[in-house]
């Protein structure tokens, strides 16, 4: 496993809360991440897993609470956003891939705009990124013609291209059929080995015992429950983990 | 195992087969088939009897002009053909270097430059050469556009964007230039005005359509009330009233050390407001189709708000609106006929005139047949290349 820098803390979160209208779903997180850490949040459905994660490149907005990402404080500022934006990646559960786009320019587009490289270098690391996640041949395909695996590597290569500090990753194998998972998952772990700081939000038990540095298990917006993966699959404190831990592996 | 191999069964028949299925398999089948071929003939016999011998088509041919270009001065023409020929470079050049996309139009333009050279040789008129010149322009922008291929694309699309105004400034003439002496917008009539309304209303409105439609759904309350506000209170009154409006008020709003522009230019901003709150609707429409999620992979990239539209949900809503966008050009072009009722000289109205001719008193079923051709032809040619468009549009979108 890679180096992780205990020194420098790359996303500070302190009691942070959020609520949709009314309703209440971030409930004072706290949770601070190494540079280089690969992080698993797991969770049953509507724990606020995914709208955690979604605050740390403010697709959510936070109501209470500080999140700081890469010493940049995340506030209404748009410039600090769109900063922060393009030092954080993010992978989604539907891939959302630009459709009208192809392939290579689903890649090409973000650095040739926002970081304004030239059009050739920008077309040459994409085609590095394709070979990276192992599917070069699929560069001038639209999005529509490739499988789902192919398509979720294609997103991983596209994140991947702004060259950002942190990945983040929305359930990035649930929308995926059973035999294409596999393809995926190689792609992340490679990616985590090579010292890319990590945020997962996943069900994969088999991703986060192979790489993941810490757990954290959310329940009804609030962390029930943090610990490295042999803490939590041998040792789980609360019943909660337990229970849910038990649901899903017991198959 | 061994893979079977198998074909799908034939179920293809041949034409009497299909006959027989379809229209003679009963005895009461058989009546009814009989019955309507009787229909059909007793109700054309007419008709292509009075088409083929009584009509006086003489009025056509002797109008021709006047139906095309109205007033415009005659040696002046070239100017015309200089704007038909370019189109048929662009045309070209567009198939050369968009392939599929383009082609519709393309065929239909070949087609129509033989067909109208194939009119005028029969009509004993030398323009049958202007139409040929025509349909070989396109064919070398096409050879030079399969030569230039992708980088084509940029010309081919500079050249559209350029194309419009230049005709624009070819057919209105500019006082600076000696050998393109202005020629009055009153001259201008038939089908030439025609087209010329329909296409400026339409490429004038798109882009204020959309500026419309993006700030029907801004943040902002000014510019999203203000767009409301706009849209809806066009879309309540009939085009008619627009055009009286315009018409009356355009002067009003000017300085008055402005002369005032003509009827033609005040038809013209008549129907870009008009259709603009139509455009409007439309693009809105292509916008609410877009996914959530293509937003926030754009915002997730670092993409700023215009570069997101720009880049990615403008292209998308335009290309899953083109059918609307299209519908509402040919309703456009079918509605510049009410030009008429401001007085511009449009194809309509020049038909009206051709019938005040004392020559050609009492020849209303041939010139409104002629007109209804005309119109008909267009919007049935623009139809099919704007569906083989469409298709070719959809690639990679499942």
């Amino acid at each position: 496993m890679s180096e992780i820098d205990k020194n420098q803390e790359i996303i500070i979160c302190r009691d942070v809360h959020k609520w949709f209208d009314s309703f209440y779903v971030l409930k004072g997180i706290n949770l601070t991440v190494q540079k280089g850490e690969v992080i698993v949040i797991f969770g049953p459905s509507g724990s606020g897993k995914s709208t955690f994660i979604r605050c740390i490149n403010r697709l959510e907005e936070h109501q209470k609470g500080q999140i700081i990402v890469d010493g940049v404080e995340l506030t209404n500022d748009v410039r600090n956003i769109e900063t922060i934006r393009e030092e954080v990646g993010m992978v989604f559960q539907q891939f959302n891939l630009f459709p009208h786009l192809t392939v290579l320019q689903n890649i090409a587009l973000a650095p040739l705009w926002v970081r304004r490289v030239s059009k050739n270098q920008a077309n040459e690391s994409a085609m590095q990124l394709l070979k990276r996640v192992g599917i070069p041949e699929q560069a001038n395909k639209y999005p529509g013609q490739l499988s789902g695996g192919q398509q979720q590597r294609v997103a991983i290569a596209r994140a991947l291209a702004m060259q950002p500090k942190i990945m983040l990753f929305d359930e990035p194998t649930s929308a995926l059929d059973p035999e294409m998972i596999k393809e995926v998952l190689d792609v992340m772990i490679q990616l985590a080995k090579s010292g890319m700081t990590m945020l997962v939000v996943t069900h994969e038990m088999g991703f986060a015992r192979a790489v993941a540095n810490r757990m954290f298990f959310f329940d009804e917006g609030q962390i029930v429950e943090s610990g490295t993966p042999s803490e939590i699959f041998q040792s789980p404190k609360e019943d909660r983990t337990k229970l849910f831990l038990s649901q899903i592996l017991s198959h | 195992m061994t893979t079977i191999e198998m074909q799908p069964p034939r179920l293809t028949v041949g034409p009497f087969a299909w006959l027989r299925k379809n229209l003679f398999s009963t005895w009461y089948n058989t009546a009814l088939t009989l019955a309507a071929l009787w229909l059909l003939y007793a109700l054309l016999r007419p008709a292509l009897q009075w088409t083929l011998t009584e009509a006086r088509w003489g009025v056509i041919e002797a109008n021709l002009t006047l139906f095309m270009i109205g007033q415009y001065p005659r040696d002046q023409s070239w100017r015309i053909w200089l704007a038909i020929y370019m189109l048929g470079g662009m045309i070209g050049l567009s198939w050369g270097v968009w392939r599929e996309a383009a082609r519709g139009f393309a065929f239909i333009a070949l087609g129509a430059g033989l067909g109208f050279a194939l009119i005028s040789l029969l009509l004993n008129l030398d323009t049958w050469i202007n139409w040929l010149i025509a349909d070989a322009v396109l064919l070398v922008f096409y050879a030079s556009g399969l030569i230039l291929q992708r980088r084509g694309t940029t010309i081919a699309a500079l050249g559209w964007l350029l194309y419009f105004p230049l005709v624009f400034l070819l057919i209105a003439g500019m006082r600076f230039i000696p050998w393109l002496p202005p020629v009055a917008t009153g001259l201008w009539g038939g089908l030439l005005l025609t087209l010329m309304l329909a296409i400026v209303g339409n490429i004038g409105a798109l882009p204020l359509g959309i500026l419309l439609a993006l700030g029907r759904r801004s943040k902002l309350p000014i510019l999203r009330y203000f767009s409301i506000g706009y849209i809806e209170l066009i879309r309540g009154v009939p085009l008619v009233t627009i055009l009286f409006m315009a018409n009356l008020l355009v002067p009003l709003f000017l300085p008055v050390d402005i002369r005032p522009p003509d009827a033609v230019i005040r038809a013209m901003i008549g129907f870009i407001l008009f259709e603009a709150a139509y455009q409007a609707e439309n693009v809105r429409g292509g916008l609410q189709s877009i996914n959530r999620g293509q937003y926030e992979a754009a915002q997730a990239l670092g993409l700023s708000g215009a570069l997101t539209m720009t880049f990615i949900i403008l292209p998308q809503a335009l290309r899953a609106v083109i059918p609307a966008l299209f519908n509402s050009f040919i309703s456009l072009f079918k509605d510049t006929s009410l030009g008429a009722i401001i007085g511009l000289f449009e194809l309509l109205r020049i038909g009206r005139a051709v019938l005040a001719q004392s020559d050609w008193l009492g020849t209303h079923r041939e010139v409104f047949l002629f007109i209804f051709i005309v119109y008909w032809g267009f919007n049935m040619a623009f139809t099919y290349g704007s569906r083989r468009l469409e298709e070719a549009l959809g690639v990679g979108k499942r």
